[in-house]
């Protein structure tokens, strides 16, 4: 077993225990940081399957931006963060049922589809910057512009789904608010 | 490497996602196992992608992709839950439905 196959596995063993944590653990807050190790271990996953750039736009977005949006959500909704803030549902028995019904069709699947497959990481990596780039924007342009209208619709959408709600006309007319 | 063994861990993430939005009273929590799902859905896209050594690099450029999306869908999921709460007072998902606790009335929203 080479180094990269020893380091994949420890890498994986984290993110599905730190991802078990995030969706049991009592404290909201805890549940947004451990949500960071998983995906920070899972960014070490793309890196040793050398897709390098993925892995380092996963660190920027995701563990950059999206964990903190979570955060700030959690403070915006006032969500208590003491101990037992987290709670389940009643369903939670079923809800094990259908993660664990899911992960062995899933697994059951893969595994009777790609025995014996293996990933050569030894040779060239398959994810540096440049080809990825080449790739991009010289056959996955089109897509390219259609995620970035996506993007762009969907973050005006937060902006008028997230603003307060005000009256028509009256908001030229209304006085200067104070220091409040 | 074995391809499975990315292949497992993608599957086994997908599971605990699925359990976390079904299981979790707080919705910004159900949100993260919606993340935790297409987190699943990218080590599989870059296991293949990496297996099979695609010329047009399909499979990186579509976790890129949905990298993006999950971006675009974080930020909507989080306006709609911040709605919710003004609306009702809390975010918990399974309260949620029925009449709020306090209606706005028309002249009071027109206030």
């Amino acid at each position: 077993m080479s180094t990269v196959e020893v380091l994949f596995l420890l890498l994986s063993f984290l993110a599905i225990g730190s991802g078990i944590l995030v969706v049991t653990t009592d404290h909201l807050v805890h549940a947004a940081l451990w949500l960071v190790v998983t995906l920070g271990s899972l960014a070490g996953c793309f890196l040793l399957m050398t897709a390098e750039f993925v892995a380092w736009v996963q660190v920027l977005i995701y563990v950059g931006a999206v964990v903190v949006l979570l955060l700030f959500a959690l403070m915006l909704t006032r969500a208590p963060t003491g101990p037992d803030s987290a709670t389940s549902t009643r369903n939670r028995p079923v809800a094990i049922f259908a993660g664990v019904v899911t992960t062995a069709v899933l697994g059951v699947v893969l595994v009777d589809g790609f025995r014996g497959e293996r990933i050569d990481v030894e040779g060239e990596p398959a994810g540096a910057a440049q080809p990825v780039g080449d790739a991009i924007f010289r056959h996955w342009v089109l897509g390219f512009e259609v995620v970035s209208v996506v993007l762009l619709t969907a973050l005006i959408g937060a902006i008028v789904l997230s603003r307060r709600d005000q009256p028509r006309g009256e908001v030229a007319e209304r006085p200067p608010e104070g220091s409040g | 490497m074995p391809l499975v063994w990315p292949l497992l861990l993608s599957a086994a993430l997908f599971g605990i996602g699925v359990y976390g939005v079904l299981a979790r009273r707080n919705a910004v929590l159900a949100l993260m196992g919606v993340e935790l799902m297409l987190n699943a859905a990218n080590v599989n896209l870059v296991a293949f992608d990496v297996w099979f050594r695609d010329v047009l690099v399909t499979g990186q450029v579509f976790t890129l992709f949905i990298i993006a999306l999950a971006a675009a869908e974080i930020g909507l999921g989080l306006a709609i839950v911040l709605r919710l709460f003004r609306t009702y007072g809390h975010v918990d998902v399974d309260r949620l439905g029925g009449e709020p606790a306090s209606v706005p009335s028309r002249e009071e929203a027109e206030r």
